[in-house]
């Protein structure tokens, strides 16, 4: 990608996001280098607190990529992260950053390829947008 | 519980001012079970004060804290270092909370986060239904443990009103007829005829009608306070 290298967290349910990364790095498919992927065991484990805490330490966005609807391998945890999601968003919001910087993404463990959109469409999305204003020390990878 | 919502993040800004040292304070007790104002709605709200002052150019020193009950002295006196340390405190408990820190501390400058809603129950994940006014003559012992003080848009003794309508209350679809949820219990367990003997018009005095409640139990009075 061009553009200031960013930050962007993905937490990606193990059933499916998860795999589908593993998959996409199998087939060799290339992907912006901009996001880190946090393993979770569903989803539903996702924390509005700790998605807060991300911004503060300065990422640019963060992705929530669960199971396809009707898919969770804990029935709903994909549903009830995307109502989380939708409510980070709203805080975001509130706090004076762009709501877009954090947005839910659904694909199965065979997407990789959906994987691979998922993770340009949302580099794109922070791109045009720019780094966080909450950057620590301004722009740059923070963590590397 | 005692339910409250969070209030919006810029009436929180607006109450902080010029404050520099900002203590959140959160409550282990009712606003913890109804996620408005435990410590990790404290959390929350620190995290989101501290990037909206930082992206305003304005950067706070926000800390926090949680006790378990700020409506009694022996827990909020635990808290006292933070307190003085604070140029305004944000407390997430009910409004009891905010007044038992300005009791407490007369020098300490106090402000509501949460607004503090209603008496009630989770009905189910995410959702709180009111069921008590706290009108202190409690009637549910004939209204087949429903109170239509509470669950009444108008605190009928003796409903329902014409507003009632398939069971729910003109003033809401989301809201059933309190009056049809008693007729309906009573008729279940078969004592219907309680609904024969009208209910006079209530005594409001022990309600807020009043003025400000006291309780008094000389039985748990310590000697030395006696007045």
């Amino acid at each position: 990608m061009t553009g200031t290298p960013l930050n962007i967290v993905a937490f990606c349910c193990e059933h499916c996001a998860y795999a589908a990364a593993d998959l996409a790095g199998g087939l060799r498919m290339q992907y912006p280098p901009d996001v880190r992927i946090v393993q979770l065991p569903c989803t539903g484990r996702l924390d509005v607190l700790t998605v807060l805490q991300a911004f503060d330490e300065g990422v640019d966005g963060v992705m929530a990529a669960g199971c396809l609807p009707g898919n969770c391998h804990f029935l709903e945890g994909n549903l009830n992260a995307r109502r989380r999601v939708t409510r980070i968003q709203g805080l975001l919001g509130e706090i004076g950053l762009e709501p877009g910087r954090v947005e839910m993404f659904n694909m199965s463990a065979a997407m990789a390829a959906e994987f691979v959109t998922a993770v340009t469409e949302m580099t794109e999305r922070i791109n045009e947008m720019g780094p966080s204003p909450l950057r620590v020390g301004g722009a740059g990878r923070g963590g590397d | 519980m005692i339910t409250a919502e969070r209030k919006p993040l810029e009436e929180v800004k607006d109450l902080i001012g010029e404050a520099r040292n900002v203590l959140v304070m959160g409550c282990g007790t009712c606003v913890t079970v109804c996620f408005a104002g435990g410590s990790r709605e404290a959390a929350e709200l620190v995290v989101s004060l501290r990037m909206a002052t930082r992206l305003a150019g304005a950067p706070r020193e926000i800390t926090e804290t949680t006790v378990q009950r700020q409506c009694e002295w022996e827990y909020l006196d635990e808290a006292r270092a933070d307190v003085e340390q604070a140029d305004v405190i944000v407390s997430l408990a009910c409004g009891i909370g905010v007044q038992a820190i300005a009791e407490r501390f007369p020098d300490a400058r106090v402000v509501p986060g949460v607004n503090t809603t209603f008496l009630g129950m989770p009905t189910e994940h995410g959702i709180w239904e009111e069921r008590c006014a706290a009108c202190g003559e409690c009637i549910l012992g004939i209204t087949a443990g429903i109170c239509p003080i509470a669950r009444c848009a108008k605190s009928l003794l003796n409903g329902p009103c014409g507003g009632s309508e398939a069971g729910h209350c003109e003033v809401s679809p989301d809201t059933p007829c309190a009056w049809q949820l008693i007729h309906d219990r009573l008729q279940r367990l078969g004592v219907l005829d309680v609904l024969m003997q009208p209910q006079p018009p209530k005594n409001w005095k022990s309600s807020r009608d009043g003025g400000p409640r006291r309780i008094v139990r000389d039985d748990l009075r310590l000697a030395g306070e006696q007045e």
